[in-house]
């Protein structure tokens, strides 16, 4: 059964392979082929999560040991794939939402012609992220973390002809590269203190660096977190990201990708449980970075971006959740997987609408949808109730945990995270309401395009509609299924462990509070957008709202303090390159050249006078011999 | 010399050495400071022949032969014969060119000696086992006894050198012909076409009286011809000219039969 | 008399030939003078023969007879053929070896 694990990755690994080397001749079929792999793939996932369900609590832990890979004295680098319950999840979310992906682009992308080189890229991603959370060392991790950072930027920049495009891709690798710096510091800083990068041996032997060296390992890690996660201060990537074709922005949001960031935490959760330090750092990027996906998310008019806030705001919980320790891995997992359904619903529905409208991505264009788009506007909604958390439906149940566990981390520190958990909570539903309501709800704001064409709204095919439906089945009954008897909890606690948490408040109270201030985001988007008619021209609005346009100034303020700030040191750096370094090779090859010169004047050529030379060395030798021999 | 170990030599030694010792420096000096190459390798041939005979003083009997049949017959002949072919005129002027070479070379020499004469006088060389014993079943046999036994690998690298020695002199001097040489046919056409002598030169000499080839031959008319005589010995002014002798001898003669036709006219005349 | 008066001798001549080989620019002189230097090493080297009382140092001043030799038919051979491309048996005219 463990030689199943390497086919899991084999299967969209060969996909990639044969529809990226295959050429044109498979350019009619090459959409099914990635399809059919995403699929087996997914297969091999449920047939070895059957077989784990088989197996007791403690024994569920499948390994498969592939080949050495970097054998070198003490460096023992593996190719050896570990499926426990965490990586089943994510194995799991991954394929089937990434499957349902694929079968939404066939519809998505039929009218492209690089459609076969797609579903390569596709293939590829989802080959590099299962990579990602199968490996059972952090070197083999890495791999796959920087084939997710490839597989993006290809995805990103797939409509490369658009130089907006092109760039954002650019952005998107660049940043992550940061990030990845990150987590390559953390994997050097493993092996120089453990001798190892194996998770077994790092995560047991936790006891045996001193806690500066795991803070400094979990702060290295949690930056590689940021890059691939989108968290403050690495996030800028997320909202050029959508560049992309909306599937991409789908996968990358609900399966893969940012989810990455969560993983990396959780998996490595022994360090930071052993480093409060680096928890707190955790909770605090998770906090931050939570209220600036949801501030930049209430101002975007451009739906994939407004939902690209606000998947900075839900892994921002994820991270949140995560750095509370073993009271919150369990449920930022769950999170994490009723994200990626609902999420990945809202964008496909957002691809759909888009699909139907030209391609027109302005929120303030749309309006009253719903009667032309029923199964999006449906499947759309149900997300939408996922995600603000509605009772009953996945969002809530997740989100509501997260909260409580916040408020359980105890002290001054638990009310100030509750309360910001809280607040994004009421902005979530405010921005989702708004979202909602500007798409499907009001009038129509339609408008012929450059080229004067009228959009004709329409319900996509079914290949784009049965995914979102599928998806839309998930959003409402994950959540639940997940919650009911604590069943996910359970399943994960071998891995993460799981404490419950004291919370100062009672469930109930927590519970009563999330659903509040949900009414409150609702009704004051409706206030705002359902009673009054939405203008089609964006107004002036307030200072934050522009700030907030701008993604809260985030790219202003990477060109001042980094762009600007290393022009000025590689200026500097420069100068002192030409004045002293310069100085200092010209100054020595001007001395002896000049030394040279003057010795060349020896070299006359003239035998004789070699030979003088050599005679008066032989002299000076014999005089030197006779005198040694005479003192 | 029979003796184990001797502390002087005889006192005919001493004298010859005394006598060819002098005459072995002025020979080395000379080699040195002589205007001429020829007459540097003559001073220096007899310097060789004095060490032969030092050789034989020495008791070394056959490199005292082998100095006098290589050194002054083989290689002071060879020296003689390229200083014949790369100019046996060409005086080596003694003034020095280069700045100071003669005073730093003869600083080192003088030095050199110095201190090589010290290193010599600074050893204990009092005694000295002489050869008697070792060249006592022959001095010829000894070493050849050595050579084949303890010396035989340098022996035969020795070989080796000399074989090499001479393929790589006849290497360096051989030169390629690079075109084709010219048939005896094309060298008539040649001459023809330049149309300057196409006969063979007249010889030299006049008549039967003389054949020496420093005397041009004569015109019919009596005066001499250029083409007769070597141009080498025109250049050194070595020729003879025995026009006016030849032309001399030849009015003689006709005066002589003139004065004889004469008498036999006046003899007619007295017949009358 | 002493027979270290022949290395006495011997000295005095390598010494002469030394200066010859640094002073003379025709070649053959040159060439000469080296002859003359390695013959006074042969005789050193006989000198010591009998001084010692056998005969490797006859030996030894065999093989450098027979090296000279070889040495004398390469270096004419060399001065011959400098002499046919640069007509001149000056070793100061050889002065290439430099910038």
């Amino acid at each position: 059964m463990e030689n199943l694990i390497g086919l899991l990755i084999a299967a969209p690994l060969l996909g990639a392979a044969v529809l990226l080397c295959g050429g044109r001749r498979l350019d009619r079929v090459g959409h099914w082929i990635g399809c059919v792999l995403a699929g087996a793939s997914f297969v091999i996932g449920v047939v070895l999560f059957a077989h784990m369900l088989a197996l007791g609590g403690e024994e569920r832990t499948l390994r498969e040991h592939l080949f050495s890979w970097v054998p070198v004295g003490g460096f023992q680098a593996d190719v050896a794939f570990q499926l426990d319950q965490l990586s089943m999840t994510f194995v799991l979310l991954i394929t089937g939402v990434g499957t349902l992906i694929h079968v939404y682009s066939t519809g998505y992308m039929e009218h492209d012609e690089r459609r076969r080189r797609f579903f390569g890229y596709l293939n590829l991603f989802l080959a590099a992220m299962l990579l990602l959370v199968l490996a059972d060392n952090y070197l083999l991790l890495y791999v796959g973390w920087e084939g997710v950072g490839l597989a993006s930027y290809l995805l990103i920049g797939f409509w490369q002809h658009k130089p907006s495009a092109a760039t954002a891709a650019k952005k998107a690798f660049i940043v992550n590269r940061v990030g990845d710096m990150g987590l390559s510091i953390a994997i050097m800083l493993m092996f120089t203190t453990f001798g190892t990068f194996a998770f077994g041996p790092v995560l047991a032997s936790t006891d045996r660096a001193s806690e500066g060296v795991l803070t400094a390992i979990g702060l290295t890690l949690l930056l590689g977190a940021c890059g691939k996660s989108a968290q403050v201060p690495l996030q800028s990537w997320l909202g050029d990201a959508m560049e992309g074709p909306t599937p991409v922005s789908a996968l990358i949001h609900a399966a893969t990708m940012v989810t990455a960031g969560v993983y990396l935490i959780t998996r490595s959760g022994a360090i930071f449980n052993a480093s409060p330090d680096a928890q707190l750092v955790v909770v605090v990027v998770g906090a931050v970075t939570l209220l600036f996906g949801a501030i930049v998310g209430c101002a975007k008019d451009d739906i994939k971006k407004a939902l690209a806030g606000s998947t900075m705001s839900q892994i921002g919980y994820m991270i949140l959740a995560a750095g509370l320790g073993p009271i919150g891995y369990a449920f930022a997992i769950m999170h994490l997987v009723t994200h990626g359904f609902f999420k990945a619903g809202l964008f496909l529905g957002a691809g759909s609408v888009m699909h139907g409208m030209n391609d027109e991505v302005d929120m303030r264009k749309y309006g009253g949808l719903r009667t032309y788009m029923p199964i999006t506007f449906v499947t759309f909604g149900l997300g939408y109730l996922a995600i603000i958390g509605f009772p009953g439906l996945s969002g809530f149940f997740s989100k509501d945990k997260i909260i409580e566990a916040a408020f359980a981390k105890g002290g001054t520190e638990g009310w100030i995270l509750g309360g910001v958990a809280l607040l994004g909570a009421a902005i979530t539903a405010y921005y989702m309401t708004r979202v909602m309501i500007m798409t499907f709800f009001g009038e129509k704001r339609w408008q012929p395009d450059a080229e004067g064409n009228e959009p004709h709204p329409h319900e996509s095919p079914k290949s784009m509609t049965i995914p979102m439906i599928v998806l839309a089945f998930g959003s409402v009954f994950a959540g639940g299924l997940f919650s009911l008897n604590e069943a996910f909890v359970k399943w994960l606690e071998p891995v993460t462990s799981f404490e419950h948490g004291h919370s100062p408040l009672s469930a109930g109270a927590v519970t009563g509070a999330t659903v509040a201030v949900m009414v409150i985001g609702v009704a004051l988007a409706w206030a705002q957008y359902g009673r009054r008619p939405v203008p089609v021209a964006a107004p002036r609005g307030s200072l934050l709202t522009r700030a907030a346009r701008r993604d809260l100034l985030q790219d202003d303020f990477n060109h001042v303090v980094l762009v600007r700030g290393g022009e000025h040191l590689t200026r500097s750096l420069v100068y002192l390159d030409h004045t002293v370094v310069d100085g200092v090779v010209n100054g020595t090859a001007a001395s002896v050249g000049g030394l040279s010169g003057r010795l060349r004047k020896v070299q006359n050529g003239y035998a004789r006078s070699y030979a003088v030379s050599m005679f008066g060395g032989a002299a000076v030798l014999i005089a030197a011999t006779l005198l040694m021999r005479a003192v | 010399m029979n003796a184990a170990a001797a502390y002087t030599t005889s006192t005919g030694e001493a004298f010859q050495f005394w006598v060819l010792a002098v005459v072995a420096v002025v020979g080395a000096l000379c080699t040195v400071l002589m205007k001429k190459a020829v007459h540097s390798a003559l001073c220096l041939a007899g310097t060789m022949i004095v060490l032969a005979v030092f050789y034989l003083a020495n008791g070394a009997y056959f490199l005292g032969i082998v100095q006098i049949v290589v050194y002054t017959g083989a290689v002071m002949m060879l020296f003689l014969f390229v200083v014949m072919l790369v100019g046996v005129t060409a005086a080596d002027s003694l003034k020095e060119t280069l700045k100071g070479q003669r005073w730093l070379a003869a600083a080192c020499g003088l030095g050199f000696g110095v201190l090589l004469l010290a290193g010599i006088g600074n050893a204990s060389l009092t005694s000295f086992e002489g050869l008697g014993k070792a060249n006592a079943g022959g001095n010829v046999e000894g070493l050849a006894a050595l050579i084949f036994t303890k010396y035989v690998f340098a022996f035969e690298i020795t070989g080796a050198l000399l074989i090499t020695a001479a393929i790589g002199a006849m290497v360096l001097t051989h030169r390629e012909r690079t075109e084709r040489a010219a048939t005896q046919r094309e060298q008539a056409e040649a001459r023809v076409r330049t149309g300057k002598q196409v006969p063979p030169l007249p010889a030299p000499g006049v008549y039967a009286r003389h054949n020496a080839v420093d005397i041009p031959g004569l015109l019919p008319d009596g005066t001499t011809s250029e083409l007769t005589v070597s141009e080498t010995l025109r250049a050194r002014g070595q020729i003879r000219d025995v026009s006016g002798e030849a032309l001399a001898d030849l009015a003689a003669l006709e005066q002589r039969a003139e004065a004889r036709l004469g008498r036999i006219e006046r003899a007619e005349e007295a017949g009358k | 008399m002493n027979p270290v008066n022949y290395l006495y001798l011997s000295a005095l001549l390598f010494s002469i030939g030394a200066a010859g080989v640094l002073i003379r620019r025709n070649a053959i002189v040159v060439f000469m003078c080296v002859e003359l230097m390695l013959n006074a090493c042969n005789l050193a080297f006989v000198t010591f023969s009998r001084l010692h009382g056998n005969l490797d140092g006859q030996i030894i001043a065999f093989f450098t007879m027979v090296v000279a030799a070889a040495e004398v038919v390469v270096g004419l051979a060399i001065i011959v053929t400098i002499f046919r491309s640069r007509h001149s048996a000056s070793v100061d005219d050889a002065s290439l070896m430099k910038l």
